[in-house]
């Protein structure tokens, strides 16, 4: 039953007008980046600002609208003898799997030009990743607010909370303290934050790693070393499965 | 009085035997079936002005000492094979040349420091043309004045910086030229100290584990020409004054803590025409004074040009700054250096009289790259979008960078 509602989301998704234009613009974003820069680790780390900057908007605000929107389709299928939690699932596997699919295809252009490298494997993987993260965040914005303008609301702010000011906090936390020994502080701090995690783990995997230098050489021993990546895979996989519990606890309470 | 006749008479007699001699310099031969079979029996036979000609074969010899000034000359590149057991060639007298040679494993000893070939106390000597592999130190120059080194090809085996020699070592010469020499698998490719007044051109130093090249107290002498790239710090300039840098290229010095040049103590030098691309840091400038940098290209490097707040007056004009990630840094709050008519990739101004020169001053230190100095675990925040936000706040309202790092004539075109 699960696999069946799953499907239709999946591919009534697919063909909807939203995941094929931001398939589209995200794949003439990377061709024009990859045609443009020479360099492949150019237009790796070009592609991962886009790539950190867009998709968890996107994901937080269409994943919202699309909550919504789905309203009155989830109280039909919950007349159905289905469980709650397999519609849920369904509703954000289908939903992750659509978004997911535009993103690795917004990414062939520079693939097909650059050719398969590592930096690229793990650019699919963070855009992969970013989604499953960001809707299931905003299912949990959703749930939580039955309104729609709220919940949408709530989805910005957490955007810009984890693209911007958790940054900002960082950021201001290294100049005020930078008297004391901040390193392991910065790398907990950091691996609370998927897309800071995406970030640095993309920029060890290129050369932009000199330039971490001296002090930085614990960030790159921590995170370039098997227990460093071993770590923020754990994160990145909290940041999925906490929000999407929490979501799906609101979700069986949740009076239609 | 037979005794002052016997003198008079002996003085005339070797006078002119030396001049006979002289007059008809010998070309000693050596090979397998020649007169002298080993360079070693060639060399004590010969006499001030000889030729000795080498024929192509392997020579299992070491510590081969020229005392006389003669030519020795590889035929079909003959190979001195030391065996580990010593140095190649050392010369102790002037107008010596050696060519043709390729000279194989000098022994490692550092009390010793033996090298392929050693020049000491000489003058005019000429090293051309030979090949050196696994020589601890490849050239050797100790007190040597007019000397030339062309076109050798070095290669060592170096793996520590402590276990291994430098390619061409320099030490308290003279009016030397070192051009067109190829240097790999050294510490230092090319390493001067108390060396004045010589040329350094067209050399290209790579994969050497320290410096491609490296000055120490090393006044007037003008480098050109070079290619420097892939060595563990790039190229090193210090405690020297009057030093003239042209056309050199300065490629891929690329790690944690490596310069494509490292200015350090250096006064009234010439930076011109130069090619920084792909380094860490392009010119790192640490107490250097009245150095001028004229029309070099910054291009794809991590740091353009760091210049420490103990660098005063040196003038940075009509330079390209391309694809750097970041133009210039400083750990000064205010600059004691001229900027003017650079060409900033980064400058966002406008040209309405259509000059040629942007009509709003550039300031090309970024705000992030201010709070790196002053901070630097803050290099975790690298491409971040906050980091774009701040520096784009920055440039329309300045507060925290340096009022006189500025340029006030940005060129609108790049400079060719």
């Amino acid at each position: 039953m699960s696999i069946s509602i799953l499907k239709y989301v999946f591919f009534d998704l697919l063909r909807s007008r939203f995941i094929i234009t931001y398939g589209i613009m995200l794949a003439l974003i990377s061709l024009g980046v990859a045609y443009f820069s020479n360099d492949e680790m150019k237009t790796s780390l070009t592609l991962l600002n886009i790539i950190l900057f867009i998709i968890p908007l996107v994901c937080l605000i269409f994943g919202s609208i699309h909550f919504y929107d789905s309203g009155e389709f989830i109280e039909f299928l919950l007349t159905q003898p289905v469980s709650r939690n397999t519609v849920f699932r369904a509703e954000y596997l289908g939903l992750t799997l659509a978004l997911s699919v535009a993103a690795i295809a917004g990414l062939i252009p520079a693939i097909i030009l650059n050719g398969i490298t590592v930096s690229a494997l793990f650019l699919t993987i963070i855009s992969v990743a970013m989604t499953f993260i960001f809707t299931g965040l905003a299912f949990l914005s959703s749930t939580i607010n039955t309104e729609k303008v709220r919940g949408i609301g709530l989805s910005i702010v957490l955007w810009l909370f984890l693209a911007i000011i958790f940054d900002l906090i960082i950021v201001l936390l290294i100049i005020l303290f930078r008297d004391y020994p901040l390193e392991n502080l910065i790398i907990i701090f950091t691996s609370l934050n998927p897309i800071d995690l995406g970030r640095i783990l993309l920029l060890l995997k290129t050369d932009a790693s000199a330039m971490m230098g001296f002090t930085g050489a614990s960030f790159k021993l921590f995170f370039g070393s098997t227990t460093g990546i071993v770590v923020s895979s754990l994160a990145m996989f909290l940041w999925i499965l906490i929000p999407y519990f929490l979501a799906i606890r609101i979700f069986r309470k949740k009076n239609f | 009085m037979s005794s002052i006749s016997g003198l008079i008479f002996s003085a005339v007699f070797f006078f002119a035997l030396n001049s006979f001699c002289s007059a008809t310099a010998r070309d000693l031969n050596v090979c397998n079936e020649c007169e002298y079979k080993t360079i070693a029996d060639a060399l004590l036979a010969s006499e001030d002005g000889d030729r000795i000609i080498v024929k192509s074969g392997e020579y299992k010899e070491h510590d081969l000492a020229i005392n006389k000034e003669i030519s020795l000359i590889g035929e079909g590149r003959p190979e001195i094979n030391a065996e580990l057991k010593g140095a190649g060639i050392v010369i102790n007298r002037s107008n010596v040349t050696v060519s043709g040679f390729k000279i194989r494993n000098v022994d490692v000893n550092y009390l010793s420091e033996p090298a392929g070939v050693r020049v000491e106390y000489s003058d005019n000597c000429i090293i051309r043309n030979n090949e050196f592999e696994n020589t601890f130190f490849a050239v050797y120059l100790a007190g040597a004045k007019k000397c030339e080194v062309l076109e050798n090809k070095i290669a060592g085996l170096a793996r520590t910086e402590s276990s291994s020699g430098n390619g061409i070592h320099l030490w308290k010469c003279r009016e030397l030229n070192i051009s067109g020499n190829e240097i790999s698998g050294h510490r230092d490719g090319i390493y001067l100290e108390f060396v004045s007044s010589s040329f350094i051109d067209g050399n290209f130093s790579n994969k050497n584990l320290r410096y491609g090249l490296h000055f120490m107290f090393s006044d007037s002498n003008s480098y050109s020409q070079n290619t420097f790239e892939t060595n563990g710090a790039g190229v090193a300039v210090m405690y020297s004054k009057f030093i003239i840098m042209k056309g050199n290229t300065f490629r891929n010095n690329w790690g944690e803590s490596s310069y494509g040049l490292l200015l350090k103590e250096l006064y009234d030098g010439l930076l011109e025409g130069n090619l920084f691309y792909k380094n860490t840091a392009g010119i790192h400038l640490e107490g250097s004074n009245r150095i001028e940098m004229i029309g070099n290209d910054f291009i794809e490097n991590g740091w353009a040009l760091n210049a420490l707040g103990n660098s005063y007056d040196n003038k940075i004009l009509n330079n390209n700054f391309i694809n750097n990630t970041f133009d210039i840094s400083s750990n000064a709050s205010k600059s004691n250096n001229t900027y003017s008519g650079n060409y900033w990739d980064k400058y966002k101004g406008y040209d309405l009289n259509r000059d040629g020169t942007g009509d709003i001053p550039y300031r090309p230190v970024s705000l992030f790259s201010m709070i790196l100095e002053k901070s630097p675990e803050s290099i975790i925040m690298l491409r971040s979008i906050i980091v774009d936000l701040l520096d784009a706040v920055e440039r329309i309202v300045p507060s925290v960078i340096p009022e006189t790092l500025i340029d006030e004539k940005p060129s609108f075109q790049k400079r060719t």
